[in-house]
């Protein structure tokens, strides 16, 4: 049985970004039906299809929606296309390959909740992708898709496209917004939410691109048959982005619940020169570390919760057994270090604190007690702070303690690194990368 | 008088007017994506067009910025000194930024970020002698697939080897 492809069905086909060749693929169809449709049936098909949020916290999307206050106007649409997670990379293929899907998505979306405005807030270092994303809404407004008539009905609708200047924080929902109205990107004390109250102060949704990406297919298809594609309260499919010690690493569209052993040992083929895995990260560096004896689960999200991490953004990390744990963390830490906002006490100094400690550790200079030390700072941020980087940064570290402790130790014991250099470094060149099923 | 009047707001009469010309030509079709009366929106690609047309964010560009956005300089200061991409100092007429988070580290870029350090004769963050090229690292681009990645001139670079990595250094002006 073939799989079925939503996202990347046409990636790689000869000028699939155009709006000549995704209407002859059917594009549009969806809108074309949604638009015939009441607002509220677009909503209901969306709760059907358990859909849930591809940026990170797996929020079901319809029951988000049901968040924005009956009455108050205007409403807000803003797409998440920040992808700074280390780890992902798959917003942005959906925005070369596929730009009008991504409008068509937000199309129906906007239709579905009553929303005139919406903005796609895409990192500044996606220079290309914010380049390709305004060509298409160009042929949109051209087309009579946006604009004040949507496809000559009685609906105004506008996309713009907001570019970032490079700050990872602003992928965090409120410091988007506050980006968005030209500040920096501080993340806002929450409730109120940004369903309630958002960008200028409006009641705004804020969705992930794939997410956003997957509403046309529900609405061609019915909530029902998304849904009957995943499992329990997931449905559909997600793009896993492998990276890594894999031969093949690269975007993979796969059901929500597919086995994580299988997509890094099959689909990805297996580990560089025949190595053994050693650690996994399942859903962008932020979520907790799995060792080899544990991948052998469903990525679906409740199923990697159950599994003490979590499936995140979908950016698996694959680490093969000649990486140095410590040197991973520490890397991982100097991210969410660099990256704290600096507005919580806990993140803006603890942050450092943990980077510095496993960096003195990574290199030979640990204390006996440092490895507790290290996991008792983490336990004091998680939890304590304004957003989740500070859980961001806190998790990779518990857990590569949980599971890695011995590394750690034998660091400070031998006083120097096992692991020599750091002989990383099975540079791409030698490999295949895959995206969406043919090669990059 | 320096500093003193840096965060003046009348500063940026001081920049060649032809090009606050080009500035204002291209900030207009930007500020018509937010409402009118929310124009401070426009602040990231205000400042954007600033440093491309004036080399980098100097005051007298920020107050340009917050000039036609009706706030301050000091938010556009904020806004400027918050982003990883923007410059407020001068910077080498290419500017070249290698990944070496999880994804590159894991594909060989902390060995290139080291020899291009030897090679261009700078720092993390330093300009060769002779103004050609500022280097540095930087966060995830978003590229672990096809990693190591580099940015140049906000241009992304992917599947970077040394090699590759070097013939694009030779070949900048
Ligand atoms: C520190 C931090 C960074 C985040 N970065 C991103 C990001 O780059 N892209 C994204 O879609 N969501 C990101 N999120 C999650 C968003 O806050 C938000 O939950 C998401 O965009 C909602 O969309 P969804 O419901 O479709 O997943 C981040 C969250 C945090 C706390
Ligand atoms: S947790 Fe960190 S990044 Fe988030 S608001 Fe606090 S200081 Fe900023």
């Amino acid at each position: 049985m073939s799989e079925t492809l939503i996202l990347t069905r046409r990636w790689g086909t000869k000028d699939s970004a155009t709006l000549a060749s995704y209407k002859s693929a059917g594009g549009y169809g969806a809108l074309e039906k949604g638009l015939a449709l009441p607002p509220s049936a677009i909503v209901d098909e969306v709760k059907a299809s358990n859909l849930r949020g591809r940026g990170g916290a797996g929020f079901a999307t319809g029951l988000k929606w049901t968040f924005l206050p009956k009455d108050v106007r205007p409403r807000y649409l803003t797409v998440n296309a920040d992808e700074s997670e280390p780890g992902t990379f798959k917003d942005r293929y959906i925005i070369e390959h596929e730009p009008h899907m991504l409008i068509e998505g937000i199309a129906l979306t906007c239709w579905a909740n009553d929303i005139h405005t919406a903005y796609v807030y895409i990192r500044g270092e996606f220079a290309r992708q914010a380049r390709i994303l305004e060509a298409a809404l160009a042929e949109a407004y051209q087309a009579g898709i946006l604009g004040p008539k949507v496809l000559g009905k009685d609906f105004a609708l506008d996309i713009h496209v907001h570019r970032g200047a490079g700050a990872y924080i602003c992928g965090e929902e409120s410091a988007l917004l506050e980006s968005l109205e030209g500040k920096k990107g501080y993340p806002r004390l929450k409730p109120p939410f940004p369903a309630v109250v958002g960008l200028y102060g409006k009641p705004t949704i804020i969705n992930n691109v794939e997410t956003i990406a997957n509403i046309p297919w529900i609405v061609e298809h019915g909530g029902a048959a998304f849904a009957a594609l995943g499992v329990g309260k997931s449905g559909g499919t997600r793009l896993f982005c492998v990276s890594g010690h894999v031969n093949q690493p690269g975007v993979y569209e796969k059901p929500v619940h597919y086995n994580l052993k299988k997509l890094i040992m099959e689909d990805c083929g297996g580990i560089v020169g025949g190595r053994k895995v050693k650690a996994v990260i399942p859903g962008g560096s932020s979520s907790p570390v799995l060792t080899a004896d544990e991948i052998d689960v469903s990525c679906e999200f409740d199923a990697l919760k159950a599994a003490g991490t979590m499936a995140g953004s979908g950016g698996v990390i694959v680490m093969d057994d000649s990486t140095c744990m410590v040197r991973a963390l520490s890397r991982i830490s100097k991210f969410y270090a660099e990256e704290s906002c600096g507005q919580c006490t806990p993140c803006r100094e603890g942050t450092p604190w943990m980077e510095a400690l496993v960096h003195k550790i990574e290199h030979g200079h640990g204390q006996p007690g440092d490895v507790d030390k290290l996991a008792q700072m983490a336990n004091n941020i998680g939890g304590q702070t304004i957003c989740a980087l500070g859980d961001a940064a806190a998790m990779p570290v518990q857990s590569f303690v949980k599971k890695f402790r011995a590394e750690f130790e034998r660091h400070i014991t031998e006083r120097r690194c096992p692991f020599g250099d750091h002989a990383w470094g099975k540079t791409q060149e030698s490999r295949d990368a895959v995206v969406g099923g043919m090669r990059a | 008088m320096p500093n003193s009047d840096l965060r003046s707001p009348g500063a940026w009469r001081d920049l060649p007017a032809e090009r606050v010309q080009r500035f204002d030509a291209e900030l207009a079709p930007l500020l018509k994506r937010y409402p009118a009366d929310r124009k401070a929106s426009a602040m990231i690609p205000a400042l954007r067009i600033g440093e491309h047309l004036f080399g980098h964010l100097s005051p007298e560009v920020m107050a340009l910025a917050a000039d036609r956005l009706g706030t301050t300089p000091g938010r556009a200061e904020e806004v400027a000194t918050f982003y990883v991409m923007f410059f407020t100092k001068p910077k080498g007429r290419h500017v070249v930024e290698l990944c070496t988070n999880i994804g590159c580290s894991l594909s060989g870029a902390d060995r290139i970020f080291e020899a291009l350090k030897r090679k261009l004769g700078v720092e993390n963050g330093g300009t060769t002698a002779d103004d050609r090229i500022t280097f540095r690292e930087v966060e995830c681009l978003g590229a672990c697939g096809t990693a190591p990645a580099m940015l140049v001139d906000e241009e992304m670079v992917e599947r970077i080897t040394l090699e590759k990595a070097e013939r694009i250094v030779e070949e900048l002006k």
